[in-house]
């Protein structure tokens, strides 16, 4: 692989919608889903004579984004017109913060193969989102719906300091992770409260100019944001083998066809004649109210695993795991409210849970266990009174029906079975009605038991308590 | 004599004593319009019908007693780049011909609520841009003193619509001087009030960082009753300010004995007519009579003022004017090409010359490579060009010099010169480029046309500047004279 040659170099912006219940300079609401067009005024749509009032909530949430990714808050912030035409851009201009943004100078940790690596923050600011263009089929038409338009945006640009599409990735998972902790954003990618352009360039190793850098447009997901990297890291190192230059231009990725395409190249580049939006005045940020603020910040995920692997000693990987998801962490330590067995408690979320997500394309908001039926279903288990085996059951229950466990097990019956004397006549019947198998025990081999066991435990419906039927079936087998 | 002659506080009284009705204000402006609107041209939009019935309601309003206020009644004009509900609204452009508004601007809003009755939309230079009116796509305004002559602009039809005695009073809108240079050349009283006093929500913006509007009026009383019905804080206008607005009636008591008068050298030099200067030179005697003292002094950044101001609202201008495109109000092209196609189409035929002129300059300032040259150089000379005022005012309770540096100029004269035609506006400009509030008052009359001298004050110290400008009116009588119709 020609990539080997060079070192890749990876800056991200990336667009979260804040999620305040007005858009940024008017009253429109900003819920999603709304039928095209309802969610407008004469100030979101650019009416001749209408002016801008800054949304405060807006201004909050993005310096909770900002502190929460290590920025320095700016004393005075101020708003610029970035001025272009598009349909989707009623008034022709976006109002964004050029050169006084709301955060500067900001890091966050990510972690690739076991290793933890630093990401400069450049800077983060606000701005207004644009209207949603939809091109009809056929190409005769566009539509546009300004629902969104003023939706509050905060856009993080990285510094170019990410080496690959991997760590790319883990950025974003963690960006997404503490916007999510800090409840300033849905971030979800599918509903484009998340997005993100990619700048990408590579260099000969040791070389310390920036080779010339393609921008990557449309990733509509993490994984897009990764083949799109992917692909083009190679696509360039392919050139640059050939003795070829890269060209700066702006590329779409296709997720279709698994490649990008040259959208515009750097002389189509807009000027957008940038300056101070003089509807607005300058926002004053005082110490008492970054302060305030800052209070508002809850444990991000990075202090959050910490305590996991200190506190409750869950390895690493399950931490990082559980951590990454805000609503998931909420839910281990609302499990724990319920037992004390954490590890039990994360093993359950590693794998049944997370494996009946996966499976069937869930979000943890879309199924009905709750921590509470976690933690007392891992209770029922260490009293004895449900095998592991039967819990699989109770636990995919709970997950349909949102029932407590205790529930589950009456109405189904699955106590486990205890009493010796029962089990007594299951084993007798079950070594009666199996000689072959009696006789290979007896000739040593082990494997017999198995098999045994496995009989009395479908004849008790599974529901015969293990250790027991193990320990009588070698009584009755010996004796 | 027309109604219109009454000063505001003798039609309230009429009114309240039932020898007037609403209904007979609006008779009187569709008469004087009747008669003379077809040489003024001073409307774009005349609600003939929506005025009428706004005046049968409040004359019921008037017979079942209930309270009312002093603009109650009065018929008025407003600058078509001000929004109205439902009442078209066409900033004087082709590109806005078919514009109905959705909502009422700030002021309309209020005036409304202070039961005026609106009887149409004035016109204007295009957007607002243009010293003389000729920049009308509709037609140009006459000055009612000499019809061969210009009202000034761009609030042209504002003060036309007073001096011919069409409305009893109107709104203007001032970015470099546009309420003042037109209340000048039309000999009434125009006022515009310090940057931030009067909400902007609803003004179609041409340069948001100056733009302000304003009371036209046929005297300072008057004025003062209209700036105290529109002034003050706004929540719809982040630039508007929290100040308490005084009551500006109470501040014209006549006195001025005492009073610091700062007169620039740069605004009586080079460029002033001889006769405007001397005009204003025997007003200043008047105020001297009674108390008053001048001093010249120099504000030395005014030379500077007019590129400042070319750059700086035209840039503003190329952002503001951009929304304009004709895909969701206004006129589109017939074009079924591209995108950029329909939007070329659409704005090489909406836009006036002048307009396109002003697009050009602005976007050229703003471009990447020369903001810093043009744009960022231009907030520099701002600064400066304020903090003249500000030395000034240490010392000085108003600066006083002509509004303009000639009288009102025959049509056709200077509209393929723009630069000159810049110059209308040398003296007005740098108060806007400050913020400060002034008011250009009749002062004289130079061959028969009207001179006006600008009384400039201290930021939101428009009391002082009525005050002084009431002072002398009440000593002199050149705003009681009418141009013969």
């Amino acid at each position: 692989m020609s990539t080997s040659k060079y070192e890749t170099v990876i800056g991200l912006e990336v667009h979260v919608e804040l999620h305040t219940n007005s858009k940024i300079f008017c009253g429109c609401s900003t819920a999603f889903g709304a039928p095209p067009n309802t969610h407008t005024c004469p100030i979101c749509l650019g009416h001749p004579g209408v002016l801008p009032v800054l949304n405060r909530q807006a201004v909050e949430y993005a310096m909770k984004a900002a502190m929460a990714l290590n920025c320095t808050i700016s004393d005075v912030s101020k708003f610029d017109r970035k001025n272009y035409f598009y349909p989707d851009s009623p008034k022709a201009y976006q109002i964004s913060q050029y050169d006084q943004p709301i955060g500067l100078n900001g890091w966050i940790d990510i972690e690739v193969d076991g290793k933890t690596k630093r990401i400069g923050i450049t800077r983060l600011h606000l701005e207004e989102d644009a209207g949603k263009l939809t091109h009809v089929d056929g190409g005769y038409a566009s539509l546009v719906d300004f629902n969104r338009v003023g939706t509050p945006l905060v856009e993080i640009v990285s510094e170019p300091e990410i080496s690959s599409p991997e760590e790319a990735k883990a950025y974003l998972e963690k960006l997404r992770a503490i916007m999510q902790y800090c409840e300033v954003s849905d971030v979800k990618m599918e509903e484009g409260s998340l997005r993100c352009d990619a700048n990408i360039s590579l260099r000969p190793w040791g070389q310390k100019e920036f080779g010339t850098k393609a921008e990557l447009k449309n990733m509509n997901s993490f994984r897009g944001v990764q083949r799109g990297l992917e692909y083009e890291q190679f696509r360039q190192a392919e050139v640059l083998d050939e003795g070829g230059v890269i060209v700066q231009e702006t590329r779409r990725w296709d997720e279709a066809q698994g490649k990008t395409f040259s959208m515009r190249g750097k002389e189509q580049a807009h000027d957008y004649r940038y300056f101070p939006d003089p509807d607005l005045v300058s926002v004053h940020i005082s110490e008492e109210w970054k302060e305030a603020v800052r209070a508002t910040i809850p444990e991000l995920p990075d202090a959050r695993k910490a305590r996991y692997t200190s506190e409750y000693g869950l390895p690493d990987y399950d931490a990082a795991v559980i951590t990454a998801s805000k609503p998931l962490a909420d839910f281990f330590e609302d499990s724990l409210n319920y037992t004390k067995d954490a590890k039990s408690v994360s093993n359950w979320i590693m794998g049944d849970l997370l494996g009946y997500l996966n499976a069937n394309n869930l979000e943890l908001s879309q199924v009905k266990i709750t921590g509470q039926g976690l933690g007392e279903m891992i209770g029922l288990i260490e009293k004895g009174t449900i095998s592991s085996k039967i819990a699989k059951t109770v636990f995919k229950e709970m997950l349909e029906s949102g029932k407590l466990p205790a529930q589950i097990v009456e109405e189904k019956g699955l106590v486990q079975i205890s009493d010796e004397g029962a089990i007594k006549s299951i084993v007798e019947q079950v070594v009666a009605n199996n000689p072959q198998s009696v006789e290979d025990y007896k000739a040593g081999k082990q494997k017999a038991i198995g098999f045994l066991v496995g009989q009395v435990m479908k004849e008790s419906k599974g529901k015969a308590n293990p250790a027991l039927v193990n320990k009588l079936l070698v009584e009755v087998l010996n004796g | 004599m027309s109604l219109f002659d009454l000063k505001l506080s003798e039609i309230h009284n009429k009114l309240h004593d039932k020898e007037l009705s609403v209904s007979d204000l609006v008779d009187q402006a569709f008469t004087s319009i009747g008669e003379r609107e077809d040489r003024v041209k001073a409307f774009i939009t005349l609600d003939e019908e929506g005025a009428r019935s706004a005046a049968k309601a409040l004359d019921s309003k008037l017979a079942s007693g209930e309270s009312r206020g002093l603009l109650f009644g009065l018929p008025a004009g407003i600058k078509d780049n001000i929004v109205t509900e439902g009442l078209r609204t066409t900033c004087a452009s082709q590109f806005l011909s078919n514009f109905n508004p959705v909502y009422d601007a700030t002021v309309v809003g209020k005036l409304r609520q202070a039961d005026i009755v609106t009887i149409g939309k004035l016109n204007m230079d295009e957007f607002a841009m243009g010293g003389s009116n000729e920049n009308s796509s509709f037609y140009p305004v006459r000055n009612p003193w000499d019809l061969e002559r210009v009202p000034g602009g761009s609030s042209g039809g504002s003060a036309a619509a007073v001096a011919a005695g069409e409305a009893y009073f109107t709104l203007g809108s001032d970015t470099g001087g546009s309420i003042r240079q037109p209340a000048s050349y039309c000999g009434v009283v125009g006022l515009k009030p310090t940057y931030g006093l009067v909400s902007r929500f609803g003004l179609v913006a041409f340069a948001s960082s100056l733009d302000q509007i304003g009371p036209i009026t046929k005297n300072v009383e008057d004025s003062a009753y209209v700036l105290q019905a529109i002034a003050g804080y706004d929540p719809m206008d982040s630039t508007s300010a929290k100040v308490d607005v005084p009551d500006y009636l109470s501040a014209l008591t006549g006195d001025i004995s005492g009073l610091r008068i700062a007169v620039p050298k740069e605004y009586l030099g080079e460029g002033v007519d001889a006769e405007v200067k001397e005009t204003v030179m025997n007003a200043l005697k008047v105020l001297e009579s009674l108390g008053a003292v001048w001093e010249e002094v120099s504000l030395p950044h005014t030379e500077y003022a007019v590129a400042t101001y070319y750059l700086l609202a035209s840039s503003e201008a190329s952002s503001n004017l951009a929304r304009f495109d004709g895909v969701r109000y206004g006129v589109r092209a017939d074009n079924s090409g591209s995108l950029i196609d329909l939007y070329h189409e659409s704005r090489s035929q909406g836009f006036g010359d002048e307009v396109k002129r002003r697009i050009m300059l602005g976007t050229y300032a703003l471009s990447s490579g020369y903001y810093d040259a043009y744009y960022l150089k231009a907030q520099k000379a701002r600064t400066l060009i304020k903090q003249d005022f500000d030395k000034v005012f240490e010392q000085y309770d108003v600066v006083i010099g002509p509004t303009a540096p000639t009288t009102a100029f025959k049509l056709d004269t200077q509209v393929d010169d723009p630069l000159t035609m810049y110059l209308n506006d040398i003296l007005t400009i740098p108060v806007s480029l400050a913020g400060v509030p002034a008011v250009s008052v009749p002062c004289g009359f130079a061959d028969g046309l009207p001179v006006g001298m600008q009384i400039i004050g201290k930021a939101f110290d428009e009391s002082t500047v009525l005050r002084v400008a009431h002072a002398f009116e009440q000593n002199t009588d050149h705003h009681k004279r009418r141009p013969e119709l």
